[in-house]
């Protein structure tokens, strides 16, 4: 959980820090992009092919068909359950820098016109840690999978566990484990998406799950940190050490899929797992006549008896 | 879902660090002293009053209801091991060996035996009693060959229907890059996630250090007991407090802001029941210590007994399912 204090070398949401956002610097080759064209890019370097980070809405923005998200639970926010020093204010600071409520956002929605639960860790919130409502807001949307019968997708980006809530946060893996579990009782696909970075409590719970488990070029996943490794060893790693390349060569993951083919290759595995089909991008009202579809909504509806 | 945690006792936070002022006080007044009095026997006896003072002090200290006592008995040297605690919990021990993949991870034990006149499947870290030990037991730190020991003993437990014992004492899972390399992180997901699952019953006892991710893997259960000194944690309080203030000698406050301690973790709803240890910590009469532990498990072995075991897997489900605290604004 110690990966996310530590500053990568390249930066993340780089739109802000450039002079009038016209421009961003890659991080890694060093060229000039207009920023127009890094986003119409998906935000990967057309120079170099590296991936910037994307926030929870961005990615759900370049993974979903058009105005097919329906968010759920969106309003549950965290507490203080330890009345933990500094955290409200954190949570606060977290909320403003990120303008959302917490570090997950999950719903339902449409790939290529194939339907399916989602959720997305937001890396710029308290570095997509995962406490209390993370932690439910995963669990949650797994369980309205299982009601809706439907896939879940995740893409994951978290520093791991959130020290602030000390013990409950560990307790989320436990939560989040076992909702996953009742989702393959139901003999429904769940596809993990591991993005930069994705570490700690996270890995060692629902990012590690998954039916299939995918990942970024160049994304870091990993448990212990770095730094705490190279302690514990008092040697240096490899640059590529817990690259997603070095975990799809050490048999951890399925797959190293690059951000402009991800939605096909999501769908395509969506397809293959019998997920239901409404048109490409349909609005929500006339969703398709697969019989799915009008639970998933009814599911949505019905959200508050969870 | 549990309530928000009462504030913590700063006065006595305060008054703990003050009396751990004048502990490092009196003990460098100890070391001024001590030579003289060895080499001609003048001042022997301001040595002696230094020493008792220094003795009251932590005397004092250790009756200071603060987080820190906790950690620092957690992990006591004399402490009595898992595999102490296995000794004397389970009759006719047989240790089972292998994950059947990779190899025989030294840093935890699985294997069969009887608890109180029943077959059960029983995990536990090893750590050392010394040095060598230590080493030969990775400090208690398994790889994910260690988790997947554990589990695949656990699927035996299942076939079988026998209770698993999980007696848990860890710092933490064994940070290293061959355990990265080998999936540490799923190991520890794919334990987690089948003992969510296990359709038998299982009791974990926290004896020592629950050490964050590393422990949970082989601590979801129906019943989780947590000895009175013993600690359980997401993070250790020293690489908390790295990360909060940049100073891992601050790990003292952080100790107390992670709420690690066996009540604290009550009250959270996080452990079922805190079994209390002899005056001291269990280091001071480890007989009375296992006993106690061995009454709890009597009880809560009989209890489950009696829950059919659908209805034990789903309410395993519903308890882990409550944890966490969050609110609802629309």
């Amino acid at each position: 959980m110690l990966n996310w204090l530590r500053r990568p070398k390249y930066g993340s949401i780089e739109r802000r820090d450039t002079p009038a956002g016209l421009w961003t610097k890659c991080p890694k080759c060093g060229a000039l992009i207009t920023t127009k064209e890094l986003e119409r890019n998906l935000k990967v370097c057309p120079k170099c092919g590296f991936h910037h980070r994307l926030t929870a809405e961005e990615r759900l923005a370049v993974t979903l068909d058009e105005n097919s998200f329906e968010e759920t639970d969106a309003h549950l926010i965290s507490g203080d359950p330890l009345r933990f020093e500094g955290y409200p204010e954190k949570l606060a600071e977290a909320h403003e820098k990120s303008g959302n409520p917490d570090a997950a956002i999950v719903g339902f929605g449409t790939i290529e016109g194939y339907r399916t639960a989602i959720g997305a860790l937001d890396f710029p919130f308290m570095g997509g840690s995962m406490g209390s409502v993370v932690g439910e807001k995963i669990t949650r949307i797994a369980e309205r999978a299982v009601e809706a019968h439907l896939p879940l997708v995740v893409f994951s980006a978290s520093g791991g566990a959130r020290m602030q809530e000390g013990a409950l946060s560990l307790m989320q893996l436990a939560k989040t484990s076992a909702a996953i579990a009742r989702l393959h009782d139901a003999r429904l696909p769940y596809l993990s998406v591991m993005c930069d970075p994705t570490t700690g409590g996270v890995t060692a719970s629902f990012a590690f799950l998954g039916d299939v488990i995918l990942a970024e070029p160049g994304a870091l996943i990993g448990f212990a940190g770095r730094r705490v490794i190279e302690q514990t060893i008092r040697r240096k790693l490899p640059d590529n050490f817990q690259a997603a390349e070095f975990c799809l060569e050490h048999g951890l993951i399925d797959m190293v899929v690059p951000r402009p083919e991800l939605r096909a290759t999501l769908a395509r595995l969506l397809r293959f797992f019998g997920a239901p089909r409404v048109a490409a991008t349909p609005p929500i009202a006339t969703a398709g006549p697969a019989e799915a579809t009008s639970t998933a909504v009814t599911a949505t509806a019905g959200s508050e008896d969870v | 879902m549990v309530t928000v945690l009462p504030e913590r006792d700063r006065e006595a936070e305060a008054r703990a660090a003050a009396l751990e002022r004048q502990l490092a006080e009196v003990q460098r007044e100890i070391a001024v002293h001590r030579p003289r009095a060895e080499k001609d026997g003048a001042e022997a006896d301001v040595l002696r009053a230094l020493e008792a003072r220094a003795a009251e002090l932590r005397e004092a200290l250790m009756q200071m209801p603060i987080a820190w006592n906790a950690v620092a008995l957690a992990r006591h040297p004399q402490r009595p091991k898992a595999q102490e605690f296995l000794a004397a919990l389970i009759d006719d021990f047989t240790e089972l060996h292998g994950d059947r993949l990779f190899r025989d991870d030294p840093a935890i034990a699985a294997g069969v035996g009887w608890c109180e006149g029943r077959p059960v499947v029983a995990i536990a870290p090893y750590k050392g009693k010394d040095t060598r030990e230590n080493i030969a037991h990775n400090f208690g730190m398994p790889y994910p060959e260690g988790y997947r020991k554990a589990l695949r003993v656990m699927k035996l437990a299942e076939k079988f229907g026998y209770p698993v014992l999980s007696i848990v004492d860890t710092p933490a899972a064994f940070p290293g890059d061959a355990a990265e390399e080998r999936g540490q992180a799923e190991a520890i997901a794919r334990n987690i996630q089948e003992m969510t699952r296990l359709r038998t019953p299982i009791l974990v006892v926290i004896t020592g250090e629950g050490g964050s991710g590393g422990a949970l893997a082989i601590a979801v259960g129906d019943v989780v007991l947590m000895l009175e000194n013993a600690i359980y944690t997401v993070i250790p309080p020293e690489g908390c407090a790295a990360i909060l203030w940049r100073d891992a000698t601050r790990a003292r406050e952080a100790a107390a802001a992670l709420r690690l301690t066996a009540a604290d973790l009550a009250a959270l709803e996080i452990v079922d029941e805190i079994v209390p240890e002899p005056r001291g910590g269990a280091h001071m009469d480890p007989d009375r210590a296992f006993a106690t532990v061995r009454d709890a498990l009597r009880r809560h072995l009989t209890a489950l007994d009696a829950i059919p075991i659908d209805d034990l897997v789903r309410r395993r489900y519903d308890k882990y399912r409550r944890m966490g605290y969050y609110e609802e604004r629309p």
